[in-house]
């Protein structure tokens, strides 16, 4: 019954929240530029292109009716038209959300796969080589600029290794002499769907750097909070008990008590992924990756505020229900979440 | 000294030793670069792009500008960047924390619902949306930071409050009729700030980091004015055949931000806090 409580308050909560973030999106993006119609109308508008667009963009209306309609449209996925190339955002959004989103999973996945064993040798061997090389690099990675960062791995494993591509998601050969068809918009997938194996290999050959770079900084936070919870968990006396049955270290660690550090585990899939989709607003200028990140940082310039505000939205909705959505997991796997 | 190192340990001192540097860079830049007039963006065009050597130690810049003296010059900016998004932020997020976590009730909810609204956005974007319709410049880069900076600090101040209200001596001045304002200023404030500015030093290494990611992507500093973040992205045109343009002030960036964050957990660990490593 509490559970059940526990899930309307937060969906209640959620939804809330998520007007609350539309209702901000509009004001920033409506509001505070100087002059929207002037944008839209293009590069040196006369009075008369201004006072059209003006009637287009519907800024003559009362604002609580501006921001009715700014919050129906985007709902129903009408995200407006871009001010720079008069495209429909909807249709960019369907091409690069899934260039972002294989980006944001690969790298969620690289830095758990980096950071929780680390954590868990740490934990294992405190005070030793492993534990201190391993916190050294917590530190590290959590103190370096992303878009520096990146730029570093360029110059080490493309331009001096020539180990790794330097940008883009697939090679030229392939993308420009025989393109993938375009099935779900993750290139590993839709290799995979159209049976070329080469294609899957390139396409996970270009993802490595910039996934790598995405990973650094939660990979970091990954490895202090599994540390932490792991040396907490290892004093317990269920840990002792397995000791004292003769159970190997192995299992003592990742059969007892990685499983209790599961919670911590979840939060950390909603920190990487978010690190990653934010941070691909940096990454994706410097891999030349089309995705969300590389369209919002273009749109910088041309001031092109539809973009920045639609693409700030969709993120934003995805992270609140991405948050809703482990709160609830953690809830169900953990019923002393769900008292509080 | 020594007791100071003591009480740091060897990490925090060094790195408060490290931002004591930074510091005296900014504060001497006219006298400790070696082409002042470069640092502050005149351009020097018989010298472009020139590896680092003896006359110029890190090189030149695409405008012929000595990269080290531009470096100098770009602490000065995104030092008081990060310094100034993190003190308005606390000027902004302690007292929404404390009012609501003092008064309750609808004070409470209806301060808390808004500091969840802003904590639901990845920060980084609704900074770059807030800096992108603000116009770019240090200043609204700057209030677009702590715009997405302030709720941390109000649930932390929040949360803070909560268990002072109920400790004895708030009691007995309550009932002593002590006015609010007199035992939030007295009272309170005290007790709540001191977690609170622990956790500022902190955060001065990710305010330094986002806020230089706002510079890279064009929405800080404008020209000539130099900035890490900035000259970073200066130098990705001409990145990696020459490297030296974006690599000392990306290192700087890195640099400073690790000096904070090791100086914060020396802090964090002399406050007698919850450390990472509970022994």
């Amino acid at each position: 019954m509490d559970l059940a409580r526990y899930i309307l308050r937060r969906a209640i909560l959620s939804a809330f929240v998520v007007v609350g973030v539309t209702f901000l999106v509009f004001v920033v993006a409506q509001v505070v530029p100087s002059d929207p119609a002037a944008l839209y109308a293009g590069p040196r508008p006369t009075a008369e292109q201004i006072e059209k667009a003006r009637v287009t963009l519907n800024l003559d209306a009362p604002m609580p009716e501006r921001f009715v309609r700014f919050a129906v449209s985007m709902a129903s996925g009408d995200f407006g038209v871009s001010y720079k190339s008069r495209r429909l955002i909807s249709q960019d959004l369907g091409v690069y959300l899934p260039a972002t989103l294989e980006l944001a999973i690969f790298s969620t996945l690289l830095a758990l796969l980096i950071g929780i064993p680390a954590g868990v040798a740490a934990a294992a061997r405190r005070g030793s080589w492993t534990d201190r090389l391993g916190s050294l690099g917590s530190i590290l990675a959590v103190a370096m600029p992303t878009f520096f960062f990146a730029m570093l791995l360029q110059m080490v494993f493309a331009s001096w290794l020539g180990l790794l591509p330097l940008s883009g998601r697939l090679s030229r050969e392939i993308s420009v002499s025989d393109p993938l068809t375009f099935v779900t918009g993750f290139n590993l997938i839709d290799a995979l769907i159209a049976g070329r194996p080469q294609v899957f290999l390139d396409a996970l050959w270009h993802l490595i750097l910039p996934a790598l770079t995405l990973a650094a900084y939660p990979a970091g936070i990954a490895m202090r909070l599994t540390r932490s919870a792991m040396i907490e968990i290892l004093s317990r006396r269920h840990i002792t008990a397995a000791r004292a049955m003769g159970l190997s270290e192995r299992r003592i660690l990742y059969g007892h008590a990685l499983r209790n550090a599961v919670g911590p585990a979840l939060t950390m899939i909603g920190l990487s992924f978010a690190f990653a989709l934010t941070g691909s607003v940096l990454v994706e200028i410097i891999f030349a990756w089309p995705g969300l990140g590389r369209y919002v940082s273009e749109s910088i310039l041309s001031k092109d505020f539809p973009v920045i505000a639609a693409c700030t939205l969709v993120v934003t909705v995805c992270y609140v229900l991405m948050n809703l959505v482990i709160d609830l997991t953690q809830a169900m796997v953990d019923p002393r979440v769900a008292l509080t | 000294m020594s007791g100071l190192v003591r009480r740091l340990g060897f990490g925090g001192a060094a790195g408060l030793a490290l931002i004591l540097i930074f510091a005296l860079l900014a504060m001497l830049a006219p006298w400790l670069a070696p082409y002042p007039g470069q640092g502050l963006g005149d351009p020097n065009v018989i010298a472009k792009l020139k590896p680092p050597s003896t006359e110029f130690w890190l090189g030149t810049d695409h405008l012929g500008r000595d990269v080290l003296s531009r470096v100098i010059f770009g602490t000065r900016v995104s030092m008081s960047a990060g310094l100034l998004i993190v003190a308005s932020s606390l000027l902004v997020g302690l007292p929404v924390g404390v009012l609501a976590g003092y008064f309750g009730g609808w004070v409470d909810e209806v301060l808390m619902r808004v500091t969840d609204i802003f904590l639901a956005f990845p920060a980084l974007l609704l900074a770059v949306l807030l800096a992108a319709a603000l116009g770019p410049g240090l200043l609204n880069s700057i209030v677009a930071v702590s715009v997405t900076w302030w709720p941390w600090y109000a649930r932390m101040a929040r949360s803070e409050v909560l268990v002072l209200r109920g400790q004895p001596y708030v009691e007995a001045a309550l009932l002593m009729g002590v006015s609010h304002p007199r035992i939030l200023i007295r009272h309170i404030l005290p007790g709540a700030a001191r977690p609170l500015l622990v956790q500022a030093a902190l955060d001065f290494g990710p305010a330094l980091l986002t806020a230089s990611a706002l510079s890279f992507l064009g929405l800080g500093v404008l020209p000539p004015t130099a900035d890490w973040g900035k000259l970073v992205d200066e130098g990705r045109k001409f990145f990696p055949d020459r490297w030296w343009v974006s690599t000392a002030p990306g290192l700087a960036i890195f640099l400073l931000a690790l000096a904070f964050s090791v100086l914060g957990d020396a802090l964090r660990d002399a406050e007698g806090g919850k450390r990472d490593d509970p022994a």
